[in-house]
């Protein structure tokens, strides 16, 4: 096989990798808001449920999650899972990186002095407002590094959906390494991992830079 | 006319009891310092009286316009609507500034009554510019808080409440966290507002700034007001022993 075909029959996986990247990191980045005022909630077993899921999430491998979500409905309910992989690639992805993000969030909220609100309130903001105007943007800010982190280990981590045997980068290089017994693949998907990351640190550097006209 | 009148206030944090009755009054056009050692209670009754905290009982009254009330014995805030326009009576000066540190300082001042009084951007602008003139920093619009000293972040938070153009002004300790060459330049600010008849309770320990331009002194202690009258009377002639120990504690420094 040659280097061309080699990559040609590894483009596929690429897409792949990337459909679960982009979907994974915005599904999570937008799940984890709900999760942390969950987190926070007033009713006291909303927030004891939620920090158990957050714990769990944190505290079992992702690869193991990935297993549960993919096989559960059958073991437990007698389900057929055809078809539905990929739905419980997302599943396994989007709740366990929420739940890191939710805890991102919520101690970016904590890191906003409380004068900040208190401001907002005697000045006659709406509790909206405040929290739109004046704490949420200084809360990116804060959180943006963490953020960025925990992007850059998505990246990497979407090759456990191999798992689930997904056909993306990781499962592809695999398996053409060891029919062509060739090192050629590994370095091939070692370059595109790394290319990819290198994009988001970039990506995410832009936004830092953006708000680095003020410091807190 | 009564600005202001707080009566009976009672305030407990868990156990602790913080304010035990107090009563305040201020009148339009008056500057009453509320003086007193660290511990008792002068920054919770600026909080009670601004909102930020809710007393356990007690009346607060604006203009006449209650915010809380006595009913059978308990404190009854007024409906949140009713508590929106009493909040537009008044305006705090914070000892850290609380500036808004994502926003230039012109934003910092006309933000508010854009959002919130809804007055047009182009008047809005034109009214913080000319706040920020009179703090003397009109130089300073398009710079953030983080590039100034503190005097001047405390001065555009002076602006930014003078924009939303309250009937009083709380100040809790405005020159606390600042060095005494910044302080020098908040107080003659403070002053200017006084010589205007802008109607401000100070929380200080600046004695002789309180003694120059306030009308009204209030001495607090454990939770109560020990002692309050006329300024030169109650710096220079306390009739309280407590007030005579803690002045004398003051000119010993
Ligand atoms: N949020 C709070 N929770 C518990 N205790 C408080 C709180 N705020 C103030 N206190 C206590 O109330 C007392 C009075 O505090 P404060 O009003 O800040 O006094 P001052 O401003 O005169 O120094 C202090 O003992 C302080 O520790
Ligand atoms: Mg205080």
């Amino acid at each position: 096989m040659s280097f061309t075909t080699m990559l040609t029959t590894m483009l596929p996986g690429v897409g792949r990798t990337c459909l679960l990247f982009i979907l994974t990191a915005v599904l999570s980045l937008i799940l984890g808001i709900f999760v942390m005022f969950l987190r926070q909630s007033r009713i006291k077993p909303v927030a004891a449920v939620t920090k158990i899921y957050i714990s769990v999430m944190r505290g079992t491998p992702l690869m193991l999650q990935l297993l549960v979500w993919y096989f559960g409905p059958f073991y437990l309910f007698g389900w057929s899972i055809r078809g539905y992989r990929f739905t419980a690639i997302l599943l396994g992805f989007v709740f366990n990186y929420a739940a890191y993000f939710a805890e991102i969030y919520r101690s970016g909220m904590g890191s906003v002095p409380v004068g900040q609100n208190e401001a907002a309130q005697v000045l006659g903001y709406s509790k909206g407002q405040a929290f739109i105007k004046i704490i949420l943007p200084q809360v990116v800010k804060r959180i943006l590094p963490a953020v960025t982190n925990e992007v850059i280990t998505l990246v990497k981590d979407t090759s456990l959906a191999f798992a689930l045997a997904y056909q993306d980068v990781f499962s592809l290089a695999k398996q053409i390494s060891a029919s062509q017994t060739s090192f050629m693949p590994f370095l091939i998907a070692g370059i595109f991992y790394y290319i990819m990351n290198y994009a988001v640190a970039f990506a995410m550097d832009r936004c830092e830079k953006a708000l680095s006209y003020y410091t807190i | 006319m009564t600005l202001l009148e707080m009566k009976g206030i009672h305030k407990s944090f868990g156990d602790l009891e913080v304010l035990k009755g107090v009563d305040l009054t201020v009148e339009k056009g008056h500057v009453v310092s509320v003086i007193g050692p660290s511990g008792g209670g002068k920054s919770t009754l600026l909080r009670c009286a601004t909102l930020l905290e809710t007393v356990d009982a007690g009346s607060i009254a604006y203009s006449g316009e209650y915010a809380v009330t006595m009913e059978n014995g308990r404190a009854v805030y007024a409906s949140p609507a009713a508590l929106k326009s009493v909040r537009r009576r008044f305006g705090l000066v914070f000892q850290n500034f609380n500036l808004f540190p994502h926003w230039s300082v012109l934003r910092n001042v006309m933000d508010a009554p854009v959002s919130v009084l809804k007055l047009p951007k182009a008047e809005a602008r034109d009214r913080a510019m000319g706040f920020l003139e009179k703090m003397g920093l009109a130089d300073k619009a398009d710079a953030y808080p983080c590039q100034l000293s503190g005097g001047q972040q405390q001065r555009v938070s002076i602006a930014r409440a003078l924009a939303l153009d309250p009937e009083i002004l709380f100040f809790d300790e405005p020159t606390s966290a600042l060095d005494p060459e910044l302080t020098v330049e908040v107080l003659r600010v403070i002053r200017s507002l006084a010589e205007e008849h802008m109607t401000m309770v100070v929380v200080t320990h600046e004695m002789s700034f309180a003694a120059k331009v306030s009308d009204h002194v209030a001495f607090m202690d454990g939770g109560v007001v020990v002692e309050s009258g006329p300024a030169a009377q109650v710096i220079s002639a306390p009739t309280q022993e407590r007030t005579r120990k803690f002045l004398e504690g003051f000119n010993q420094l």
